[in-house]
């Protein structure tokens, strides 16, 4: 079965979701959950790494969707780094480059919120 | 595959968890008859999202009925035929979306037919209202005389 993993870790007061996988509309709920987890937390500094994604449907870019409003209206965002061509592509395919910082370096997806 | 026609059948049930299986049916195919790694991912992805919206908006989640997929292969192209048993729609509703202003709404889901339309050649919807909708989606391995991607002679 072709699996999906989220993990978290803190990054100067930043929370890191490395995702791992596949991510569809079967395993979509999986990243739901654990951004819904970090909100009631109030917890809204949020950076995605991508590095180790293999593919991703409109699913994945839904949930982001579902959550960025409360989010913003919070004072916080997502943050997306480290995506290779292909995820890429999705997102850009969706206009998502225009609403979303998509950075290559974790590093830098992180200072942003730090500035 | 050169000058012949081949059809592949898969009805599976509408449930999520059966996408990755639908996706290796189309992929295995895909590449079977000579798309580049570049065009399977779209091809996949393509199949992915129509299944996915048949899967949560005609069946509504539910699983108990089964998705349609027909796949014709010649030596110039490939054509999934996507049919589901739900309720239709107004095509007109969705295409006439603009995606700008969609996103610039953030609002949730209705990106799959958008994504359909980009990664593939030629898309083809029919549905109405009350009636079963059937999504028609080709990829072409020739096009204007010129081959996009290598070919595998099945001898």
């Amino acid at each position: 079965m072709d699996s999906f993993e989220v993990s978290r870790r803190q990054k100067n007061e930043v929370e890191i979701l490395e995702i791992k996988g596949y991510l569809d509309a079967h395993t979509a709920p999986s990243l739901e959950n654990a951004i819904q987890e970090l909100i009631d937390s109030d917890t809204y500094q949020i950076v995605i790494n991508f590095r180790d994604l293999a593919y991703i449907s409109s699913a994945g870019l839904g949930v982001l969707m579902g959550f960025i409003e409360n989010i913003r209206e919070h004072g916080g965002d997502i943050k997306l780094c480290e995506m290779n061509e292909k995820i890429y592509r999705v997102f850009d395919l969706l206009g998502f480059p225009k609403i979303y910082d998509i950075t290559e370096k974790e590093e830098d997806a992180v200072q942003k919120f730090n500035r | 595959m050169k000058n012949k026609k081949q059809t592949y059948h898969l009805k599976i049930p509408g449930k999520t968890e059966n996408l990755e299986l639908i996706r290796t049916f189309v992929s295995r195919l895909a590449q079977m008859s000579g798309f580049d790694e570049d065009d399977i991912y779209k091809i996949e992805l393509a199949v992915d999202e129509a299944c996915a919206n048949v899967i949560k908006h005609a069946y509504e989640g539910k699983g108990k009925k089964e998705i349609d997929l027909l796949l014709e292969i010649d030596y110039k192209k490939l054509t999934i035929i996507v049919t589901d048993e739900g309720v239709g729609f107004d095509v007109n509703n969705i295409l006439k979306r603009d995606m700008k202003e969609y996103l610039g709404q953030m609002k949730v889901g209705g990106l799959g037919i958008h994504l359909i339309m980009s990664l593939m050649d030629d898309v083809k919807l029919k549905s109405k209202p009350g009636e079963k909708t059937e999504v028609r989606m080709t990829k072409y391995l020739v096009k204007d005389g010129k081959i996009k991607s290598k070919q595998v002679d099945d001898g």
